[in-house]
């Protein structure tokens, strides 16, 4: 078990990423993580159970999420059903007490990793509830008046798409990185991981040809890694040749496949439009 | 001298906190970072700035403060975007001259000299002189901050020299919001809440089942409502840039309050007056459009309008076609506000301007006629009356009549008022 995350074999982590996860990781401090969708944020936390060869607990947040959840819930509407039937579990209420992601990570006998998705997803109000939580490790079950404290601080990383504002109180016990978009370099050594053996030439004209496509102005939702990929692979799959990239070609001008980058109707016609505006000024 | 450099972030206007400042010092301790001004840079800025907005004044006070450049304040202020260069020449054109002009030459006239004074403006700056001197600014000075200059790296090299990439500062884009203080508008803003049962039943109705297993003769029947939750939909059409600049903070104050409080929250940018194009994005505002015409088709009545907008202009530029300072326009202003009034029966005007100042200027009449009397000061007073206003049907708008404290105003906005839609 090592204690230094350096990125994998299956994703790049850039230095100032792999320092802020070390420094989460040192200090016990959770390690919030914000950026483009589709640049890796929920795949990093994975990557670090992996790496560091550590148990992983994922807690989704939806928008009706509550903090509550992570921690416990007492599920009484089973109990009441159960003491009309008169079994006799219901004399215990520990029977009843369903353990959250939170709970569950603080259980593990090991350090583990505990991801908490897409924070921004839930009440104004969720991170405010996490507080003590996040700080002390532990809280209270009220229903068997015991005190649930961590074995081992568990390393949590946290992601957010900036739906909404997070509570200053919230912020300052967390670390924060801001994932950027990865420049052309970057992208190269994260597909090479993804298809290792891929032709030089067809990536380096895809790779063209998706910036080209990311520059359009008035996109509404820009492709990103995980399109990039995606559409590799469509590429890989139909054996496309590397001149059907070229965009010096009026006539090819849109890139095959191009379903796979843009996903938005609109775009689609505004890529469309731009592109015959192109061929007929050339 | 990290102290030094605390204090400096903080005053740059970087919200970090003491706990944050100790826990930075705990992770050099720790031995996080190795001995490098680079991933100093990282730690410092992981563990201090929690906002990507905030990620280009930390690039400045980490530039100024290990480069003992000058002091990051007047970069901060020397950092003015081309918009308010041009709201400033705009400005400068006053009152006074435009009526003299206009007695002389009518409005063909204004319109070439403004043109002229534009033209003047843009040679003086770059120039180097001295209306931008006055004011102690020097947008394009020493730094050498020129907004064409730095861009998004996305075609960079990734090992860049240490010292690049606060220099290179490619988060200067994300820095054009601030966090204030909100809470108070936040609260206003909360009374437009409406609360709505939508999707998927998964709250247990409790008297629903006390009825149901009651009637069911003791044997438990589960009954589930969906959650309550805000359905309301606002709209926000944000004036931008010329007389605007006084109103800036407060804008942005009430931007940041609405922004958390709505789910349903859409915000266009216009410039004195909305003609037949909007834009989302300030620093696309000339390539990214999107045209009033496919505002009002894509959002139906049932969203709120809030129109935010000194309404101090040149009556030309409501009522004449090819009035706007910054395009021509086929049709007037009114046209256009009459046909948002139209479509959308909840609607007010928010005015940063004191209510007292109001009738000194013609455009702020002939606006508050067009909206149909809503209009109301952006005070947490005039914010109240507002909501009040945008909670009631659109036909119940008091019409015409002034915003006062009179009892026309008071009567439904008392705390007891019965709202249709609660359940």
């Amino acid at each position: 078990m090592t204690d230094r995350f350096g990125g994998t074999d299956r994703y790049i982590a850039t230095p100032d990423l792999e320092m802020a996860v070390n420094a989460s990781v040192t200090l016990g401090r959770p390690l919030l993580i914000k950026g483009e969708p589709g640049t890796g944020k929920t795949q990093l936390a994975l990557e670090v159970a992996r790496s560091l060869d550590r148990p992983i607990f994922e807690w989704h947040v939806k928008s009706t999420s509550k903090a509550q959840h992570g921690l416990y819930e007492y599920d009484a509407v089973s109990r009441l059903r159960d003491s009309q039937l008169g079994e006799a579990r219901v004399a215990d209420i520990r029977n009843y007490i369903v353990r959250g992601k939170l709970w569950e990570a603080f259980a593990s006998e090991v350090q583990p990793v505990l991801l908490i998705d897409e924070i921004d997803k839930a009440d104004i109000e969720f991170p405010n509830d996490l507080l003590r939580e996040l700080d002390r490790m532990e809280f209270y079950v009220h229903e068997t008046r015991e005190l649930v404290q961590a074995r081992h601080r568990p390393v949590i990383i946290i992601t957010s798409n900036n739906e909404k504002e997070l509570p200053d109180a919230f912020l300052r016990r967390c670390f924060f990185h801001y994932i950027r978009f990865p420049d052309a370099e970057t992208m190269q050594r994260i597909v090479e991981v993804h298809h290792p053996g891929l032709k030089r030439e067809l990536l380096a004209e895809a790779l063209g040809a998706f910036y080209r496509v990311r520059e359009t102005p008035g996109l509404k939702k820009k492709p990103s890694t995980s399109e990039l990929l995606d559409w590799i692979k469509l590429l890989l799959a139909e054996d496309i040749p590397p001149e059907a990239l070229r965009s010096d070609d009026p006539k090819k001008s849109i890139p095959p496949l191009y379903g796979a980058l843009i996903k938005n109707e609109q775009d689609v016609h505004l890529f469309e439009q731009l592109v015959f505006l192109s061929r007929r000024t050339r | 001298m990290l102290v030094r450099f605390f204090l400096g972030l903080r005053e740059a206007g970087v919200p970090a906190s003491v706990t944050e400042f100790l826990s930075l010092l705990r992770a050099l301790e720790a031995r996080v970072a190795s001995l490098s001004a680079q991933e100093f840079y990282w730690l410092g800025r992981m563990a201090l700035v929690k906002d990507e907005r905030h990620f280009d004044r930390y690039d400045r006070v980490f530039a100024e403060h290990f480069a003992g450049a000058e002091r990051a304040f007047a970069a901060l202020m020397a950092d003015v975007p081309p918009d308010w260069l041009k709201s400033l020449a705009e400005r400068l054109f006053t009152e006074e001259e435009r009526r003299k002009v206009e007695s002389l030459g009518g409005w063909d006239k204004l319109l070439e000299t403004l043109r002229e004074r534009l033209r003047e403006q843009k040679e003086r700056h770059e120039g180097g002189n001295k209306w931008i001197g006055t004011n102690g600014t020097s947008p394009f000075g020493s730094g050498g901050y020129n907004p064409e200059g730095v861009r998004i790296g996305s075609q960079g090299q990734r090992q860049r020299r240490a010292v690049k990439v606060w220099e290179a500062r490619e988060y200067r884009n994300l820095d054009d919001r601030r966090e204030l203080g909100t809470r108070n508008l936040k609260m206003a803003l909360r009374r437009l809440r409406r609360f709505a049962r939508e999707g998927a039943a998964d709250q247990l109705d409790l008297d629903g089942t006390i009825d149901a297993t009651a009637r069911n003769a003791g044997w438990l029947d589960l009954k589930l409502v969906p959650e309550r939750r805000n359905a309301v939909k606002v709209l926000l059409l944000l004036d931008i840039g010329g007389s605007m600049d006084d109103h800036v903070r407060a804008c942005e104050e009430l931007f940041s309050a609405a922004r958390s409080e709505f789910k349903h929250l859409k915000t266009f940018y216009f410039h004195n007056c909305v003609y037949e194009s909007l834009w989302q994005d300030n620093r696309r505002r000339h390539s990214a459009r999107t045209s009033t015409l496919e505002l009002l088709r894509t959002f139906n009545p049932d969203w709120r309008v809030v129109m935010v907008g000194d309404a101090t202009m040149s009556p030309h530029e409501i009522v004449q076609p090819g009035g706007s300072v910054e395009h021509w326009n086929d049709e007037p202003g009114t046209a256009w506000m009459q046909r948002l009034t139209a479509h959308f029966p909840r609607l007010a005007w928010l005015n940063p301007e004191p209510e007292e100042r109001w009738e000194w200027t013609p455009s702020v009449g002939m606006l508050r006629e067009l909206v149909g009397g809503r209009m109301f000061p952006l005070t947490l007073e005039g914010l109240d009356r507002a909501t009040t206003s945008l909670r009631r049907a659109g036909a119940a708008s008091p019409g015409g009549r002034p915003p006062g404290n009179g009892p026309v105003g008071a009567g439904p906005s008392g705390p007891f008022s019965p709202s249709p839609t609660r359940p």
